[in-house]
């Protein structure tokens, strides 16, 4: 081991919340190491989540279109084949792509990389956090007065089903399979549940969402749920709400799950089980305990307004701390954390960090849900406009869904947007500048929005929270 | 209970939220220092009024005015619910809060400026990055101005033209000024640009007072619980001095001078603040004793956070003793508008001449800067002359009364 190796700043994992932090911590002057022990950055988003489900969710689109759709726009082709190896390579190809951008602009930066595990060695008696890495080739042993914790998360299994990598798995295989399951039961029905089960519905595979609560997305807007509940089961795919599984019968390749719905046990056959049921911080194995670092009762690293944990000098962003799991969450705390070492008054908004589910019709919500309003007790008024009646939507044979638009009574300040319908995940951008801009319905209302497309349905659903809707 | 940003004295309008001891969700007791306010003449702890669970609603870091709500404590809850540590957010904006971009809040964080001091231009009063310009000018404008172009010239900054790198490494380091120490520093630069400041020097035999303190100082601790420190000799000193050249005591107003019938001694001591100079008021009534015990009280009262305005408003004269960090000798900056500062330096053993011998005595340089506009020459050298007189025979104190 040769002598430490000085930084001004050290981020642990390179995922949207690490790489983001130390790309903005160069950019304000300080010398960075970034530990990751993938060898490649980008980390659970880039390498198995968001991205190559967003791949994998764009082509089996095309793929249900092709099936489905062509026909009424009056193509006649073929039925279409499904060339599974090619869709996969493909998805690998946009994640390499993606991750060798990161590389570079990691090396753009001056960011040293180092590929291996960190360990925390505790302060140094200059008053260094000093890190061990541990990679294929030895020990390095960096130090920096400040560190940042960035591990993310990975996905919580289901009790007594343990995860296998072949009939139980967690959404890395899913997003991989070698050929199209027949049966796919997905325990969980929160995003990542939705979104693969939809990848896979669309490409010819029975599913069947189990679910404990009696919701779907038990967090988004009842109403914005409902909707795409609807949608969801007119594709095929089946649910099963407020049904705990309570075990797992293996048989070869294949297997039996049993559940409660409230009537007893029931069984289904599958021959894949992807358990979608929540993901939790990885705390472990980054030596916290040896250091100190406290833990909040959900497992969560406590932290206070400058992302610093219980031991000084030492940082957590992202998944490791409260608040929603998203990947642009993360970010948004790495570069607040960041700056506010560097003395700047930046700050996390946290009541208006949109939240997305990539089905189709995709769901997209900022701010609060007409429930979490109703019993915070605000004084509210709702707008609402159906995309059935928007000349895009109906051009585009997309007319499932609607933009919500709440805000309060009195200061017609927008407090939450809720959409269901195509392309919503763009579409919330709107809401989400609106919000940030501390705007009202009059000024979504008041903005000229072009004609026809999709966003025409947000400034319907302004002017219908005052009743001037033109097209309703 | 709301907690508040306190009023803490009469001319002051805004206070720095310098730092939260505690965290939102914290259980908190009654007088239990919660966090601590800077105002730009002192720092003071803010005590818990009740005891319940704490909420933070106010970042620290930020400039509030008085009266501003910076949280609350929930006294309805008294065992510890889930500190569940949320990092700060803003929180949803209230009806009376004008409308902002993110831009537009985070300059106002960084200005330390409250929404509330902001007329929106925009609709319904919305913040536009205009209006905080147009507020940047005005509090520029409305900033005193150094009396004469010729010295503008001389000691003004230089004008910077582009921002400087935010964080340039461990090899610099940049914070913005904490109130207190941007007061002192307008105060000094007004001092030196706004008075006609002139020093004269002379020194002093200290040796009666040290063989006086040797001797006395036991039975006079038992007998007051002061240590008998040299302090209060000077300040007797002064006063007697004073009495004899009353201008000295004087200051300018306008076109006016004011005479000052009392004696209002400053005594500047040194914090890790910075300097403050709390007031022994009718210093002329108080006994040697009062007067050790009084600095005492203030250097107890700096080091917890606990001195008030009233502390430090007014004074005719200071007195600031340089001799506590070995200084031999220096030039004291005047508190306008007093006339006059002492500046007493670090006793040394020197070799002086007295009836024709060269001896060792223990001396000390004093120093008085003079506003010279209200005080002559003739005027501060016999000041200080009668200063040292005092100073080398005590006793003649005693027959002044």
């Amino acid at each position: 081991m040769s002598e430490e190796t000085l930084f001004d700043l050290i981020v642990i994992g390179a995922g949207p919340g690490g790489y983001v932090a130390a790309i903005r911590g160069a950019q304000l002057g300080m010398k960075v190491a970034i530990v990751e022990k993938r060898a490649t950055p980008g980390g659970v988003c880039l390498n198995e989540g968001c991205i190559p489900s967003k791949a994998l969710l764009d082509s089996s689109e095309l793929f249900s279109l092709a099936r489905d759709k062509f026909a009424l726009h009056g193509i006649t082709v073929d039925a279409p084949a499904l060339d599974l190896a090619k869709m996969m390579s493909r998805k690998a190809d946009v994640v390499k792509k993606l991750t060798d951008g990161i590389t570079f602009l990691l090396k753009k930066n001056g960011i040293e990389r180092y590929e291996g595990v960190a360990l925390l060695k505790g302060a140094s008696t200059a008053g260094q956090q000093q890190v061990a890495v541990e990679m294929p080739g030895g020990t390095a042993l960096i130090a920096a007065a400040k560190v940042i914790l960035a591990t993310g998360s990975d996905a919580a299994g289901l009790p007594g089903i343990p995860f296998d990598g072949q009939l139980v798995v967690s959404a890395r295989e899913a997003l991989s399979f070698i050929t199209v399951p027949e049966h796919l039961i997905v325990a969980g029905g929160g995003v990542i549940g939705l979104e693969l089960g939809s990848v896979w519905r669309r490409l010819g595979a029975r599913v069947t969402v189990i679910e404990m609560l009696p919701q779907l997305l038990p967090t988004m807007d009842r109403q914005a749920t409902e909707q795409l509940y609807r949608s969801l089961r007119k594709q095929g795919i089946q649910f099963k709400l407020g049904t705990r599984i309570t075990g797992l019968v293996k048989n070869g390749d294949r297997g039996t799950v049993q559940f409660d719905s409230g009537n007893g046990t029931e069984e289904l056959e599958c021959d894949k089980l992807l358990v979608a049921v929540g993901r939790r911080p990885v705390t472990g194995g980054v030596g916290l305990e040896t250091v100190g670092v406290r833990l909040t009762e959900t497992g969560r690293v406590a932290i206070d307004e400058e992302y610093q944990t219980s031991v000084p000098g030492i940082y957590a962003i992202g998944d490791l701390v409260a608040g929603p799991m998203l990947a642009h969450k993360a970010s948004e705390e790495g570069v607040v954390c960041v700056e506010r070492m560097a003395g700047m008054k930046s700050l996390v908004e946290y009541n208006i960090i949109p939240g997305v589910v990539y089905t189709w019709p995709e769901a997209a919500s900022v701010g609060q849900s007409e429930e979490q309003l109703k019993e915070g007790g605000v004084a509210y008024r709702s707008g609402r406009f159906n995309f059935a009646a928007l000349g895009r939507a109906r051009c585009m044979d997309e007319s499932e869904g609607f933009v919500k638009i709440l805000a309060d009574q009195e200061s017609d300040r927008v407090l939450g947007v809720h959409i269901v319908g195509p392309r919503a995940s763009d579409l919330i951008a709107e809401a989400v500048a609106v919000m940030s801009f501390t705007g009202t319905a009059r000024d979504i209302g008041l903005t000229c929005h072009a004609h026809p497309t999709l966003s025409e349905a947000m400034r319907e659903a302004a002017l219908d929270l005052h009743k001037e809707a033109i097209h309703a | 209970m709301d907690i508040k940003i306190p009023e803490v004295g009469e001319s002051v309008r805004e206070a720095l939220l310098a730092k939260w001891f505690k965290k939102s969700g914290d259980v908190v007791t009654r007088d239990e220092p919660l966090c601590e306010i800077e105002t730009d003449k002192i720092t003071l702890d803010l005590n818990a009024d009740a005891a319940g669970v704490l909420t933070i609603t106010a970042v620290e870091g930020t400039t509030l005015a008085v009266g501003t709500v910076i949280g609350a404590i929930d006294e309805s809850v008294t065992v510890a619910a889930t500190p569940s540590v949320v990092p700060a957010a803003d929180k949803g904006e209230q009806g009376a809060v004008p409308p902002t971009s993110p831009s537009v809040r985070r300059e106002m964080r960084e200005q330390g400026i409250t929404p509330q001091e902001v007329t929106g231009s925009g609709r319904e009063g919305r913040i536009t990055p205009d209006d905080l310009l147009r507020l940047k000018g005005e509090k520029a404008k409305n900033a005193p101005l150094p009396p004469t172009t010729a010295t503008i010239a001389a000691t003004a900054p230089s004008v910077r033209t582009e921002d400087p790198p935010i964080y340039t490494s461990s090899r610099d380091e940049r914070h913005p000024m904490t109130p207190l120490r941007k007061r002192i520093s307008e105060r000094l630069l007004a001092a030196r640009q706004q008075t006609a400041m002139l020093t004269t020097f002379n020194d002093a035999d200290l040796s009666r007072i040290k063989s006086l303190r040797s001797t006395y100082r036991e039975h006079f601790l038992q007998r007051h619980g002061a240590p008998l420190g040299l302090m209060p000799f000077f300040v007797k000193a002064c006063i007697e001095a004073l009495k004899e050249f009353p201008l000295v005591n004087a200051s300018i107003d306008g076109d006016d001078i004011v005479s000052h019938h009392y004696y209002d001694i400053g005594v500047a001591i040194g914090s890790e603040k910075g300097l403050i100079v709390p007031i022994l008021r009718d210093a002329d009534h108080l006994k040697l004793f009062e007067i050790d015990k009084a600095i005492a009280g203030f250097s107890e009262k700096i080091k917890s956070n606990r001195l008030a305005i009233s502390d430090l408003e007014g004074g005719t004269f200071t007195i600031s003793n340089g001799g506590v960090y070995g200084s031999m000798l220096s030039t004291p900056i005047l508190n306008p508008p007093q006339s006059a500062v002492l500046g007493m330096h670090a006793i040394q053993d020197r070799a002086v001449v007295q009836d024709g011998q060269i001896v060792i005595r223990p001396m000390m340089y004093l120093a008085l800067s003079y506003d010279h506009r209200i005080i002559d020459g003739r005027e501060a050298v016999g000041f200080l002359k009668k200063v040292k007189e005092y100073i080398e025979n005590p006793e003649e104190l005693l027959l002044e009364g």
